[in-house]
């Protein structure tokens, strides 16, 4: 009841008079004209460059889909069909190629479409909106915002028009539009099984069926995988985040001396890129690597230690490589945020008489749940995500014979082989889907329930 | 009660002592493989394989050999490339981050909470699942090809970062929202209370976010791999030091491959050392003084 309520609020908090739906009811002449043609209301309220900008940015829609957008509409059910041909040219005596029909540019053409589509959709909305706007404005004798004004409007009232509209730009180009055109991949046929490179059909769900499945080769692989990440993903989390607060509050307590040096010595680590590193560690633990040979050469093992060949072995040795990786991490946050409580709070604590132990489980623990609780989460799903640590470390090693997915081998490994080294987009894309429905069940049933989402003006 | 005091003036020394030994054994941990990369990039036997724990001659040549020897792999170029690739993106993404962070924290807006959650929920995919997609995209605007595949990465690099917002939202929150309103009082504007009241105070997560945004082209090398494909001459350093160890390269690169680590470590350090009494320093002070 209480979220219903919330809600309710919220969009009251919003609310504004001048919607699509009253928009067409009460619109006169001229808004009702700027429903085919974008813009015309605010030119004839003398809002002359707004108008003309969405007059513009209706032209060059309709451009668009003469010129090829539906075209690539028409093309999307059935993605091509026509293949390359080769067709012998008596004149010049040679082969040519006639070019045939390629499924991935269809796909990608048919899903930007439809994309400018809805985004047009949403102009032709605000444009109607904003026209019904300046229409009750001139009828109530109420000043109209001339385009200085609205310029001006935007560093005061709308100030997250102007900040957000450059990164969610960044966000729907690199972002959104490449994860649909990803996911309707895992519903076609575009793998080299049955050469379906170039020209691949809808298939359905049937890749899921596969992934799924018990009996399939690929199902089984795809359960032991999905075991084995949501272990590590637990494991390098939770100790990275254990240690390094650890350390963290080890190196700001009061009795410990040269602070910044030690700290020092930890964020060193971060100084050297990750992959140097990774890489380094990987050459030191080989078979016939420093670790192994200088062992042997002290006389403490007869036979090289099985760091990335035996699964155990491997998988230990990934979680602590990544503790080595990751504690400076948290160590950085967590100093940030222990200098960050107000020492106030203390102050009066100890006037109180509460010893070390009740201020840490009190102020300490509590503050630093309420900040990190967003970051723990980041770092869960960067770790289910963790590409670097388990590529560069063992690739996934020991791999079974037969097998595509190794031992160490996380959803994210398996779907860059499948897709960059076996090129199974369809399998690759699916397996991406269910990282992702884990990853959300995971994250909604903690962040909805972490107090820093659900009352964030708490420590303001 | 004198002996009292001096028993806990013992325990007290002895708990420290403790605790000054945990870190600087720990401290050998962490620093031990660095320490490792600098001795290989001056050893003189070539190669993986190592016999002994120090090496049996130190050179320079490893360093002499990236600069030098750069007809199959062109370490000054990649550097070059990295370098004007990591400047760009970490402008342009630590602008991005930073106001998208602003607008989640202080404004209230009907967009802000669907955007929270989409954010949220677009951040749960595998990075790189778009990866494929990414690259016909900037095939089809024309900047797959040349020297427009350093614009690729910084768009790459920098594009969806707006996404990485939480971690600078959560500090804006800590700040007390008062000094705000003392400022709109005084007839500030959002965006001035953003630029000079806000910013100023955020030192330490702006820091933190031209850092890591900054690292980002150096470390990643598979969204370069897949971009730069077989064009040598755009190679990022990352993608470069990754080649040194392939099979074919790894017995004459090994420790120049050592010698590059360093080489790129360096700036990166550097960095680091000039900024870290940022997060010291902390918040707290800041905002009481």
């Amino acid at each position: 009841m209480g979220k219903a309520a919330g809600k309710k609020k919220r969009g009251k908090d919003f609310a504004t008079p001048y919607t699509l739906g009253a928009a067409v009811k009460k619109g006169d002449f001229a808004t009702k004209l700027s429903f085919v043609i974008c813009g015309a209301g605010n030119i004839i309220y003398r809002q002359f460059i707004k108008g003309f900008l969405f007059l513009a940015i209706e032209i060059a829609y309709i451009w668009f889909m003469i010129k090829s957008g539906f075209y690539n509409l028409s093309m999307l059910p059935s993605l091509g069909w026509l293949e390359q041909e080769e067709i012998w040219n008596e004149s010049k005596g040679i082969y040519e190629y006639v070019a045939g029909h390629n499924s991935v540019l269809i796909l990608l053409y048919g899903v930007l479409t439809i994309f400018i589509t809805f985004m047009f959709i949403l102009v032709w909305k605000s444009a109607v909106k904003s026209a019904y706007k300046a229409q009750c404005l001139t009828k109530e004798g109420k000043h109209v915002n001339s385009f200085m004004d609205d310029v001006k409007d935007l560093f005061n009232g709308n100030l997250q028009n102007l900040l957000m509209s450059v990164p969610l730009a960044g966000i729907i180009s690199f972002t959104v539009l490449p994860l649909i055109f990803m996911i309707s991949m895992a519903f076609t046929s575009y793998s080299k099984l049955d050469n379906h490179l170039v020209l691949f059909d809808w298939v359905g769900l049937d890749n899921f069926k596969k992934v799924l499945s018990f009996k399939d080769a690929i199902g089984q692989q795809f359960w032991s995988v999905l075991g084995w990440t949501l272990i590590w993903a637990i494991f390098a989390t939770g100790l990275n985040y254990i240690l390094g607060m650890i350390l963290a509050i080890v190196i700001n307590r009061k009795g410990t001396r040269f602070k910044g040096f030690w700290r020092f010595c930890f964020i060193l680590s971060i100084a050297v890129p990750q992959f140097v590193t990774l890489l380094i560690m990987r050459t030191m633990l080989n078979q016939e690597g420093a670790v192994n040979v200088l062992l042997k050469s002290i006389g403490l093992i007869d036979e090289s230690l099985p760091f990335f060949t035996d699964a155990t072995w491997a998988r230990v040795t990934v979680i602590v490589i990544n503790l080595w990786v990751g504690i400076p991490y948290t160590l950085i946050q967590a100093t940030g945020i222990l200098q960050n409580i107000p020492a106030e709070l203390y102050e009066s604590a100890r006037v109180d008489g509460a010893n070390a132990f009740v201020t840490f489980f009190k102020i300490t623990l509590p503050y630093m749940m309420f900040v990190m609780t967003p970051y723990l989460i980041t770092q869960f799903t960067g770790n289910v995500n963790n590409f670097n640590v388990i590529y560069l470390l063992s690739a996934g090693a020991p791999t079974p014979v037969g097998n595509s997915a190794g031992k160490t081998d996380l959803l994210v490994t398996w779907l860059y082989k499948l897709t960059v080294d076996q090129q199974y987009f369809n399998l690759g894309a699916v397996i991406g889907i269910m990282t992702f429905i884990v990853l959300a069940i995971v994250a909604l049933v903690t962040y909805r329930n972490t107090a820093s989402y659900k009352d964030e003006e708490g420590f303001q | 009660m004198r002996e009292k005091h001096g028993s806990a003036k013992t325990r007290r020394f002895i708990s420290n002592t403790v605790v000054h030994i945990v870190l600087a054994v720990l401290a050998f941990i962490w620093l031990f493989p660095i320490f490792w990369v600098i001795m290989t990039s001056f050893r003189a036997e070539p190669g993986s394989y190592v016999t002994s724990f120090f090496p049996k001659g130190y050179t320079l040549g490893n360093y002499q050999k990236l600069f030098t020897d750069t007809t199959v792999l062109n370490f000054p170029r990649m550097f070059m490339n990295t370098l004007i690739i990591a400047i760009f993106s970490c402008i342009i993404s630590s602008f991005m981050v930073l106001s998208v962070s602003y607008c989640m924290s202080r404004l209230r807006f009907k967009f802000r909470k669907p955007f929270m959650n989409i954010a949220m929920i677009l951040t749960l995919f595998p990075g790189f699942m778009s990866m494929i997609a990414v690259y016909y995209i900037l095939k089809a605007i024309g900047l797959s090809e040349g020297a427009m595949i350093r614009v690729a990465l910084v768009m790459v690099y920098s594009g969806g970062t707006g996404l990485g917002f939480y971690v600078a939202k959560g500090f804006f929150d800590t700040i007390p929202k008062a000094l705000d309103e003392a400022a709109f009082l005084d007839g500030a504007t959002k965006f001035q209370v953003f630029t000079r009241i806000t910013m100023p105070l955020s030192k330490p997560i702006i820091v933190y976010t031209v850092l890591t945004s900054f690292m980002a082209p150096w470390t990643d090398f598979i969204f370069a791999k897949v971009i730069c494909r077989a064009e040598s001459q755009y190679f990022t350093v990352a993608i470069g030091l990754w080649r040194m160890l392939e099979r074919e390269y790894i017995n004459s690169w090994y420790t120049s491959f050592a010698a590059g680590a360093v080489l790129i470590s360096i700036p990166i350090a550097i960095v680091f050392l000039a900024t870290q009494k940022f997060y010291a320093d902390g918040m707290s002070g800041a905002v009481k003084g």
